[in-house]
């Protein structure tokens, strides 16, 4: 297990470094020249070639590369190219912590939820509840977030006005004034991933119900609710757990699209402005970021795969 | 004591919203002590009716009438509630494929202890015990560290032990045994064999042994009932049936199995055509259809199941004309095509082949470390042939398998040399020349898995006609040719036009076979042809396999874990044991003295389907090494039951001439080997 272990987080490291390899030449391949970019048609060559001599862009790509990693990873991640040219790091901390809170809230509604709704459908395959547990993962699966986001928000905001309709953020507020921001996103976010994770627990159960272990169990004459709980469901979530952890990347870096209807201050939406403005330094500080923590939910997904499935434990 | 009691149990399927009868008015009675074999071809409704002693059926059966009494209680009225307080605690299941009826998730001291909680309300440290002591019970080395592992860690042989100390946990009345020991070794069913009868005796259980394999019945049962599709056909004690059976489905049953010692130039009498499909029963005897002796009567009325002497009954309109010898079932043997003696000159030569598998993990390449590795196949060398069948035994994990696929370049050996007619044949498929791909063609085990579902099968014969054949075919040449290659493996024309799911088990497997032989092939191997099938359709392929080779002038080589079926095909034997050949002769010489330890143990292993024959039994203790850490000296020290002493543990022994090019790996002389052997 300790080897698995090392040997999981070796692969981690090294798809980290893989990633800042690829963003760094991409941003390299960028047209045109980054610092006319950012100060426009009339700066002065001298302008230029200070930003040029602030930002390290006249050294080979190769030692551009080197400064920039051995910067990231010592956490001196530089400044943005915008106004002002606040530092990259608590900017994007600041995104982060929003990013995670809503994540973290949206994985709680949405994985017990879609894991019940799934179960309950795959014990009764092709049952009237299966069906209407069905049609209606798979119709809000089917909506775009913007549509379900924007009727949320003419319900509960608009007319009823139990909650606001944008995230206005402030570093002072409870956990409770939290909640009243984070409902709304974090059930539009539920809405989406209910559909991918309930269809795979129902796909799971009905997979391993037809296992001939599960007649053993049932021979054995342990009690229905047992042979479900412990032998069948043991199984049938594993494959769950890898969809549950490739959707904790999207909840961390893809969620640009709710994060704009809710104006929610989060890393999609400054992933978005960066790639806009090429504010380079953000850009690669976001991308690492998500990368590091799509990386890290499949690995603690795998060892929690490990963990329950014995196969992959011992080998 | 009758334990289980059945009467007029009728058990129905649905199917396109219509109920069909699977299980028939059966009656059946198990009596305290007692094994009764259940036996029947595939699709026969025995597991069926096993499960249903149980009180379990599919989802899509149900019990239209009939009772089961399990000590005078009829489990017909309970509900699946009232039966979780039944099964596990007086009704086990002992399952088919023991790894899939285990779950993975759970250890196997987990697995047995939950049922002693459940029903005995034992703690989970007492429960634990209790299975620890009953993997000692079944024999089991080591019981506290095999209660910690997994199933997968386990091999087959132990698995299907860790079920039977499951089953056997709370003592209960009655044993259902489904096809226990059909996926395992002739060495490892032998052992199990052995267990199942001490502790069912022991324990004064009741047990119901369903199984396809007569053999296997005939050693272990004391009552024997046989089914066919659905139906009781008769039953008796076991000497009976053996010695004289009423039935001839019964008689045709016994007759299609291959035994090493008939001469190989008769035929396996076979029954021909095949089980009436569930909604299709007609009127008449379910037999009549297949039975060489129906009369008129036969397919008009259904013959009663009538007592008939001693214990026995028998559902048939003749029995009495067959008790009395008036009406002889089995046709006499009919005259083989002659065989054609073995040519001069080899069609294959193999010399020295090698095959390791490693797989390094990145892990270890990252750290540059040496894989652990499997040497499957070590310095082989054979020789087969022209127009003669090689036969290649061995239990699972010899390298049999490897060895063929090496040889048709699936699985490429490392090193070594291939000669196909005198021709050098490279190792890797990508070399050889078409001329080599149609004289060097393979059958495989499995016949469902090796045809394209989607296409009939004249589209899958013709696009090995036209693959194989270098020059373009017009579609009517390759049409003649399919007819061609369908009339020679027996079947109808008009099958060109079906699709592989309209086929039986048998039948695709001669499809297999035909498109082995498209191209006139010089070597056919053949993995295993018969393993999945019915003895009945077993015996159709041998005697097609026979009669092609007769016919189209091709070589086999023919693999097998069953050592009956290799003798009756082969005319040269090779034994494999974790990757080497430990003897090799013809069949007689293999059979007979002097032989290497290991084939006397697969030999005396086999079971013979005449319950008098008791063989002199030498058994092999403990499982087959793991080929990543192969045993040094002999591979096969660990478990020979004639070892010498540290010599065979050190020093790999040379390969000894017994006479006669029969050629024996041991250290044991010669001489020696005849003595320990006959005395």
């Amino acid at each position: 297990m300790i080897r698995y272990l090392i040997r999981r987080v070796i692969l981690l490291i090294a798809t980290l470094w893989v990633t800042s390899m690829l963003i760094f030449g991409l941003t390299q391949l960028l047209p045109g020249d980054i610092a006319r970019l950012q100060l426009g048609r009339d700066a002065s060559p001298a302008q230029l070639s200070a930003f040029r001599e602030r930002y390290n862009l006249d050294a080979p790509p190769i030692e551009q590369y080197i400064v920039w990693l051995g910067g990231f990873i010592s956490g001196q991640w530089g400044v943005s190219y915008s106004s002002g040219n606040p530092p990259v790091r608590p900017l994007v901390f600041d995104r982060l912590e929003n990013t995670l809170r809503l994540g973290v809230l949206t994985l709680l509604l949405s994985v017990p939820l879609s894991i019940l709704l799934g179960v309950l459908a795959g014990l009764r395959e092709n049952s009237p509840i299966d069906s209407l547990i069905s049609v209606f993962s798979l119709g809000v699966v089917g909506l775009p977030e913007f549509v379900t986001g924007i009727v949320l928000i003419s319900v509960f905001a608009l007319g009823l006005g139990w909650l606001p309709a944008t995230s206005l953020v402030r570093d002072t507020y409870s956990l409770g004034e939290w909640l009243r921001i984070l409902i709304l996103p974090a059930i539009t976010a539920t809405l989406v991933l209910l559909g991918y994770i309930s269809r795979m627990t129902r796909a799971g159960v009905i997979e391993e119900l037809k296992k001939a272990y599960v007649r053993t169990a049932i021979l054995k004459g342990l009690p229905y609710r047992q042979v479900i709980l412990k032998h069948v469901l043991r199984n049938a979530l594993l494959p769950t757990i890898t969809v549950i952890a490739l959707s904790v990347g999207w909840l961390i870096g893809g969620l640009i699209v709710i994060e704009n209807v809710f104006n929610f201050p989060g890393l999609g939406v400054l992933l978005v402005e960066a790639v806009k403005q090429k504010n380079i330094p953000v850009l690669q500080a976001v991308v690492m970021v998500i990368v590091f923590f799509l990386a890290l939910s499949n690995l603690i997904a795998d060892l929690l795969y490990a963990a329950l499935n014995p196969r992959i434990r011992l080998e | 004591m009758a334990v289980i009691e059945v009467r007029d149990l009728t058990i129905e399927y649905q199917l396109g919203g219509h109920w069909y009868p699977a299980i028939h008015q059966i009656d059946l009675t198990i009596d305290t002590g007692e094994i009764h074999g259940l036996v029947g071809e595939s699709g026969s409704g025995k597991s069926t009716l096993g499960l249903a002693l149980m009180r379990y059926l599919p989802a899509n059966a149900r019990i239209a009438s009939g009772s089961i009494r399990l000590d005078g209680d009829d489990l017909v009225a309970k509900r699946p509630e009232d039966m979780t307080r039944i099964w596990g605690e007086k009704l086990s299941l002992v399952p088919q494929n023991p790894l899939a009826a285990l779950n993975p998730s759970y250890s196997i001291g987990e697995q047995i202890s939950e049922i002693t909680r459940q029903h005995q309300g034992l703690s989970r440290k007492a429960a634990w015990d209790r299975a620890v002591e009953m993997l000692r019970q079944v024999k089991i080395a080591d019981p506290h560290i095999v209660a910690r592992r997994y199933p997968h860690q386990l091999s087959g042989g132990m698995l299907q032990r860790v079920t039977i100390a499951m089953a056997l946990s709370t003592r209960p009345r009655l044993l259902v045994l489904d096809e226990p020991t059909t996926a395992l070794d002739v060495t490892t069913q032998a052992a199990i064999l052995d267990l199942f009868r001490d502790l069912i005796r022991e324990q004064g259980a009741a047990a119901l042994y369903i199984s396809h394999d007569l053999a296997t019945v005939a050693q272990l049962c004391d009552q024997i009932t046989v089914l066919y599709s659905g139906e009781i056909m008769s039953t008796a004690k076991i000497e009976r049936i053996f010695h004289a059976p009423l039935h001839p489905y019964t008689v045709g049953l016994l007759g299609s199995i291959p035994r090493h010692i008939e001469a190989t130039e008769t035929r396996l009498p076979t029954i021909d055509g095949i089980a009436p499909s569930l909604t299709d029963r007609g009127v008449g005897c379910v037999f009549a259809s297949r039975c060489p002796i129906a009369l008129e009567r036969c397919h008009q009325e259904k013959p009663p199941l009538e007592a008939a002497d001693q214990g026995r009954s028998v559902r048939c309109h003749r029995w009495r004309e067959i008790l009395a010898g008036e009406v002889s079932v089995i046709t006499p043997p009919q005259a083989m095509i002659p065989t054609v003696a073995p040519r001069e000159g080899y069609v294959l030569r193999a010399e020295r082949l090698d095959k390791t598998f490693d797989s390094p993990s990145l892990f270890d390449r990252l750290f540059r470390r040496r894989a652990a590795s499997v040497r499957a196949v070590d310095q082989v060398s054979l020789q087969i042939r022209a127009r003669s069948t090689f036969g290649l035994v061995g239990e699972s994990g010899s390298g049999k398998t490897t060895l063929a696929r090496a040889i048709v370049a699936l699985d490429p050996a490392d090193s070594g040399e291939l000669t196909l007619l005198d021709l050098p044949l490279p190792r890797h498929l990508d070399q050889r020349g078409r001329e080599a791909l149609c004289n060097l063609q393979m059958v495989f085990q499995n016949p469902n898995d090796t045809l394209n579902p989607f296409l009939t099968i004249g589209q899958t014969l013709g696009r090995t006609i036209q693959r194989l054949d270098g020059r373009q075919k017009t579609a009517s040449a390759i049409r003649a040719r399919v007819l061609e290659l369908l009339q020679a493996v027996r079947l109808p024309e008009t099958y060109a036009d079906r699709y592989p799911s309209e086929l039986s088990g048998g039948e695709k497997q001669r499809v297999a076979i035909a498109r082995a032989f498209a191209a006139n092939p010089a070597l056919v191997v053949a993995d295993e042809p018969t393993s999945s099938l019915d003895v009945s359709v077993q015996a159709v392929i041998l005697n097609l396999l026979k009669d092609l080779r007769a016919e189209q002038g091709a070589s086999y080589l023919l693999i097998s874990h069953d050592l009956d079926v290799v003798a009756y095909l082969s005319d040269w034997i090779a034994v494999m044991y974790l990757g080497q050949i430990m003897e090799t002769g013809t069949p007689s010489q293999v059979y007979q003295t002097p032989s290497h330890p290991y084939t006397e143990a697969l030999v005396s292993a086999i079971p013979s389907p005449d319950p008098s024959v008791k063989r002199a039994i030498v058994r092999l203790e403990g499982e087959v090494p793991s080929p990543r850490d192969l045993p040094t000296g002999c591979r096969f020290h660990t478990r020979c039951p004639r070892k010498l002493g540290s010599i065979c543990e050190q020093q790999a022994p040379p390969m000894q001439d017994a006479g006669w090019g029969h050629l024996i790996r041991c250290h044991i002389p010669i001489a020696d080997l005849i003595t320990l052997q006959t005395s």
